[in-house]
């Protein structure tokens, strides 16, 4: 926005016309699977499609507006500009996530999610990675035991949740007599 | 006065010890959860929803209703002793709070916005269980095409008329109706956005677009704006007893706050952010303190908007129990809770549900008065949550909601969904679009779709349906005003203000 009188010449702004650009290919993706929907004759009327085709339509016109707003200047609020990105910072917390994704079959839930709690901590500044893991195993059996047991939440389990899981149900039974 | 026997029924319900430990269950967690940053009600609800395939569904509602009250109260301690609100209905609660804190007056503006959200959420409350009978006999009118136009008018405001921009609002609202096709369409058995994956046949769940969006999303960006580390807490000082003028400040602002919140909150727009701020801005108006306010901290500052926030989520709860119209994205999910029973929330819902709907009422009667004890008494205990440092908490957060997810069918396919979705929340956080939108489009979108089916089916594919009819082309022509109307406005004042030379590109 202009603060004189004189309108500063309205800037590109790049991300801003990237997200555009973006929802304009998406918009493409729904045209994309719209005309792959099979319809039948006996639905034309109002057929598995029409809605499809209205949220297509929708999207490229919001899509056309974004990339009118980016081309004057954009929308980001003025501080968020302001802020630098931490982007090592952010790459940890997204290496964590990836580790968690690929390790949670081989490893099972426990193992897998203490690896992802102790990148993310890392990346969100901590350096006390021993404590991290501690807690992190806590975490994590407190969200396997509350979901698997309690909530009836079927969770592939690796080596640790079957050790765990045989000593709970030993417990159970001795307790029962 | 059938509403009076229906809730001594529904007390009935709600008095049994097992509901009343679900409700306790619900109002501690609910606190929890807005105390902390980074979690809210939403996501917390869509995490708890296998719990649908477990208990009855009265104890599941008493639980979920007890959460989205307790996350009121207990958002209103964040902004108070830390000044970063949570959730946008709290951001006014936090100019006034915040400085009241400051000044070494924290006690008071904890107890006047946890008494205040306690007389708005009886109050509001009082509404629902009155108001919702009046609604279905209106509600009962309508046909098919009159629920779509509703639903476009929902539509509308919750993405267009509240927030910073209708382009950016409607544009998450058509994302969220990409996400709610994908999956076997119900009536003709197509499959549609399955991009030709089996893992994609019965659609996208809920639970891991709430978690992708709210908690990965989320988690991305404030590690992407180095958070760690940067708040300071407040510490808690003053008494939590509120003088007798602070009491004397406080309870006509507490009524208008009341009063102002629960009429928007149960119009179908929702959204507590405008009667917030309108109570705010009335409140500052009439006090007799003005110089208090953006100083020291106004008392009726923190009184007024915190009764409008907690009467509107309050009046949120008429339209979602009535119609079936969320208009928060708590209430969608929970209107996905419903779905999960099998249960359909319309103007048969309250006779049909009886014990249901008005145990939930009543328990949220039982909700707000356990609320006070464990806020007011008990806030020691919350102050110490608000200590958990940033790191353990995001990626504490994170495991929950792996496990939420990865639970649902055990596939990896699931977790990169989740992240693709959270990667979409994180661009959505940083360049300002709401989020809300998307699970209100997915919930309702299918929801709209049908109806609107089912009327162009009924009128043989006749399209004038929605506008020869008097009411859904009254509903329509709203939804045209709320899309139109503010930008005529602002383009109007604008023109006034700076003459017409220059016109900014506001998207």
């Amino acid at each position: 926005m202009s603060t004189s009188d004189q309108p500063a010449p309205p800037r590109l702004a790049v991300p801003e016309l990237l997200i555009g650009v973006g929802l304009l290919a998406c918009a493409g993706a729904v045209a994309w699977q719209t005309l792959a929907i099979p319809v039948s004759p006996l639905y034309s009327k109002v057929g598995p499609t029409v809605f499809p085709y209205i949220t297509m339509t929708g999207m490229v016109i919001l899509s056309l507006l974004l990339i009118i707003a980016a081309l004057r200047g954009g929308w980001q609020p003025e501080d968020e500009k302001a802020t630098p990105t931490d982007w090592k910072a952010m790459g940890i917390v997204a290496l964590g996530l990836i580790a968690n994704l690929v390790l949670i079959q081989p490893l099972g839930f426990t193992a897998a999610s203490v690896i992802m709690f102790v990148l993310i901590c890392h990346g969100f500044g901590s350096r006390r990675p021993v404590r991290d893991v501690l807690l992190g195993l806590i975490l994590a059996l407190a969200a396997y035991f509350g979901f698997a047991r309690a909530l009836g939440v079927n969770i592939g389990a690796g080596f640790i949740e079957n050790q765990l899981n045989a000593i709970v149900d030993s417990l159970v039974t001795m307790l029962r007599g | 006065m059938e509403t009076l026997g229906h809730l001594a029924h529904g007390f009935s319900v709600a008095f049994s010890p097992i509901n009343l430990i679900w409700c306790l269950v619900g109002t501690t967690l609910g606190t929890a959860i807005g105390v902390l940053p980074g979690l809210g009600p939403a996501l917390t609800i869509a995490l708890l929803l296998p719990i649908t395939y477990q208990v009855a569904p009265e104890a599941s509602f008493i639980l979920f209703a007890g959460i989205y009250y307790g996350a009121m109260y207990g958002g209103s301690t964040t902004s108070i002793l830390l000044n970063t609100p949570g959730e946008s209905a709290t951001i006014v609660t936090a100019l006034e709070g915040n400085r009241m804190a400051r000044s070494g007056r924290g006690g008071a503006a904890l107890a006047t916005s946890a008494i205040g959200s306690f007389v708005a959420g009886t109050l509001g409350t009082i509404g629902v269980a009155f108001l919702a009978p009046i609604v279905v006999k209106f509600a009962l009118a309508f046909g098919p095409a009159e629920y779509f136009s509703l639903m476009v008018l929902a539509f509308i405001t919750v993405s267009a008329v509240l927030g910073s921009s209708s382009v950016r609002g409607l544009t998450s609202l058509f994302a969220g109706f990409v996400v709610g096709m994908i999956g076997v369409d119900l009536q003709t058995g197509q499959p549609r956005f399955t991009f030709g994956m089996s893992e994609l046949l019965d659609g996208v769940d809920v639970i891991v677009v709430a978690v992708g969006l709210f908690a990965v999303g989320e988690t991305l960006y404030m590690a992407s704006r180095r958070y760690a580390g940067k708040d300071d807490i407040v510490p808690l000082k003053g008494s939590l007893y509120m003088t007798a003028a602070e009491w004397s400040r406080s309870w006509r602002p507490w009524l208008r706050g009341s009063l102002i919140g629960f009429p928007i909150g149960a119009m179908p727009a929702g959204g507590a952010e405008i009667p917030t701020f309108l109570s705010y801005a009335i409140e500052k108006k009439l006090s007799r303190h003005k110089d208090e306010f953006g100083t020291v901290g106004a008392i009726e500052g923190v009184a007024g908007p915190e009764a409008a926030n907690n009467a509107s989520a309050a009046g949120v709860l008429v339209p979602m129990l009535t119609l079936g119209l969320p208009t928060s994205a708590t209430a969608a999910i929970m209107l996905s809770a419903f779905q999960s029973y099998g249960i359909n929330p319309g103007p048969l819902l309250l006779t049909t549900q009886a014990d249901l709907v008005w145990g939930l009422i009543a328990s949220l009667f039982i909700a707000n008065v356990i609320l006070v004890v464990l806020n007011l008494p008990l806030i020691g205990l919350w102050v110490r949550l608000l200590k958990i440092p940033a790191p353990q908490l995001y990626a504490g957060i994170l495991v929950f909601a792996t496990v939420g997810t990865y639970g649902i069918s055990q596939s990896p396919i699931d977790l990169v969904i989740l992240y693709l979705l959270g990667a979409a929340g994180f661009l959505m956080r940083r360049f300002d679009f709401p989020t809300a939108p998307v699970i209100i489009g997915m919930i309702l979108g299918p929801l709209a779709e049908t109806q609107f089916r089912r009327a162009m089916t009924i009128s043989n594919g006749d399209w004038t349906v929605f506008y020869k009819h008097p009411l859904s082309l009254t509903l329509l022509t709203l939804a045209f005003i709320g899309l139109v109307g503010p930008h005529i406005w602002a383009y109007i004042e604008h023109r006034r203000m700076r003459g017409p030379e220059h016109v900014p590109g506001d998207a």
